[in-house]
């Protein structure tokens, strides 16, 4: 640290030595873990923001529970319930925090920044991605925590390895997902708060977060599983409740299977999107307008 | 200079600018099909959630008479959102987003009137939305609104009582996230989604626990919401014991008293709240959070 402080623009020492340079995989993964430290760190700076962050979300969850109550339903809907809204942290996550984030650091200059510097910018957006992931996954344990002890929600887990797989590929889908979306918000301006705005509630609806995915026609459901999030809980939900297997929307097997192909999807299509957003960004000029 | 002291009167002309200017916020960042599709998605979702969690348990059973209780205090709870949280998002907006309040501060206008203003434009945009999503239910849900059996006086009594109140509300919120520099976002949200779980907008006060009643009781929106389901759906909202032993008439008295009472709070707290955020230089700070 020492000494790269003591060198020069030119990465050459006072004594005339040479600082090792980084390139290839190892500037990549060195991206990705300084793009994903200040995430990180950003939860140690602002600790009460984690109390905001679970607190919101088990507002909307206690609401939900007590319709499910007051319409009598079965108690494992409550337990559908505080999965759902335990997730909604990830789904928020995505949308704010890596599909509108090129947006913003355009906003505040550093997206300028990023292109200029000799590093790639999948391996940004994966350690925001990476970042966001762990913070995020505190607040979904909370949540999830918190939500089973008030309402007193009883899981039977049947298979804790496809419980983790189902977890990770859908993670990866997702934040996939937003990556590629990083790249098409940035494109479309100011209209990305509105966007993400708007991809709240639908999405919730779509994607079955409060209730089981097989209430819509097949159609739907099948049309709503481009969205990793479906897919993921309801796989999710048939693996942690007694009930569950009865009210999914297809087989874990399947469903696996399909979030791994997500995964491709999205990962491949992200890095083929940012690469046109680059081009097009510096040809066009528009990095750094800032238009509000 | 500081433009009109917050401490004067009412001041149309302020009002009336902000909410043009909140209209044009609001409504002019794409073209009008893409806002009126906006305009649509949003409330209509969040309607459908409930709608499918009430259908999957009760098998479509929309003839009870909670589906139009749920229903209605979730379509005319995004008045709260609008309103309320509106108001207290300009300040952040203008802060934060646009960095123009030190130049609204210094523009000869009348902070509050102004504050309201931008409330009266998110009135306007959330008006749409309720009015899209009671139709719907009206239309595809067999909610009973007869427009013939509705009590009108009752309704637009209620709805301008409850207007005003949400924008005393939101002028609380306003004066204090003045103050708050790393917070503000969660605020309204936050005040937002605690009314909704305790004021019985989706569920009547009964299911919540027995400790967790009487905040429902201390808020003017339970009262609100019951006055309009009354209006539009008559004895079906009679129906639930929450509030049966209360009149009309009494349930308007005790919201326009609590009106009253968040009015002359609202101003005095603002009042403060915009003084302490003068001296502490909270005008015109910007976290970039």
């Amino acid at each position: 640290m020492a000494d790269r402080a003591l060198a020069g623009p030119s990465g050459i020492l006072a004594h005339g030595e040479r600082l090792p340079k980084n390139v290839g995989l190892r500037l990549f993964f060195q991206t990705v873990f300084a793009r994903a430290y200040p995430r990180l760190i950003g939860q140690q700076r602002e600790k009460s923001w984690l109390f905001f962050d679970i607190f919101l979300p088990m507002l909307a969850v206690s609401a939900y529970v007590f319709v499910y109550r007051a319409i009598g339903a079965p108690e494992d809907y409550v337990g559908f319930v505080v999965v759902g809204g335990a997730m909604t942290a990830f789904w928020l996550n995505v949308l704010w925090s890596m599909s509108s984030q090129l947006y913003w650091e355009k906003e505040q200059g550093n997206l300028a920044l990023y292109i200029m510097a000799p590093n790639s910018m999948m391996a940004i957006l994966l350690g925001m991605a990476m970042g966001g992931l762990v913070a995020t996954c505190l607040r979904a344990i909370a949540i999830t925590l918190l939500g089973a002890l008030f309402f007193q929600v009883s899981f039977s887990v049947s298979s804790y390895v496809q419980l983790l797989t189902v977890f990770w590929l859908t993670m990866t889908a997702l934040y996939g997902m937003g990556m590629l979306f990083a790249s098409v918000f940035l494109l479309l301006g100011r209209e990305a708060w509105h966007l993400s705005n708007l991809a709240q509630e639908p999405i919730y609806l779509v994607s079955g977060f409060y209730f089981p995915i097989n209430s819509f026609s097949i159609w739907i459901a099948a049309a709503a599983s481009v969205i990793p999030m479906t897919l993921g809980l309801d796989a999710m939900r048939q693996l942690v409740f007694a009930s569950g297997p009865t009210l999914g929307f297809a087989g874990v097997g399947l469903e696996i299977g399909v979030l791994f192909v997500l995964c491709i999807v999205f990962l491949v299509s992200a890095r083929a999107l940012l690469g046109h957003m680059e081009r097009l960004a510096i040809r066009e000029g528009r990095i750094t307008e800032n238009r509000r | 200079m500081r433009g009109i002291e917050s401490t004067s009167r009412f001041h149309l002309p302020s009002f009336r600018t902000a909410a043009w200017l909140g209209w044009q916020i609001e409504a002019n960042w794409t073209d009008p099909f893409l806002f009126a599709v906006y305009a649509l998605i949003k409330p209509i979702s969040s309607a459908a959630i409930l709608v499918v969690m009430y259908s999957l348990i009760t098998r479509g059973d929309f003839a009870s008479p909670i589906f139009p209780y749920i229903f209605l205090g979730n379509a005319f709870y995004i008045y709260v959102g609008s309103v309320m949280s509106g108001i207290s998002w300009s300040v952040i907006e203008d802060r934060e987003h646009y960095k123009t309040l030190k130049y609204i501060y210094v523009a000869p206008l009348h902070i509050p009137s102004y504050l309201l203003g931008r409330g009266l434009a998110r009135f306007l945009t959330g008006s749409v939305s309720v009015l899209i999503t009671v139709a719907f239910g009206v239309l595809f849900l067999k909610v009973p609104v007869v427009l013939g059996e509705v009590n009108w006086l009752l309704f637009f009594g209620s709805l301008l009582l409850g207007v005003v109140m949400l924008a005393m509300l939101g002028l609380i919120l306003a004066g204090i996230t003045l103050l708050i520099a790393n917070h503000v976002w969660f605020l309204g949200e936050g005040v937002a989604g605690a009314l909704y779980l305790f004021s019985g907008a989706i569920f009547p006060l009964e299911v919540l626990p027995v400790l967790l009643r009487p905040i429902g009781f201390l808020m003017p929106i339970t009262y609100w919401l019951e006055l309009i389901r009354r209006s539009l759906i008559g004895e079906v909202a009679e129906a639930f014991p929450t509030l049966a032993g209360l009149s009309n008439g009494q349930l308007l008295g005790i919201l326009g008293g609590l009106t009253m009472l968040f009015g002359v709070s609202a101003f005095a707290i603002f009042r403060r709240c915009d003084r302490a955020a003068r001296e502490r230089g909270m005008i015109d700070a910007v976290t970039n959070y």
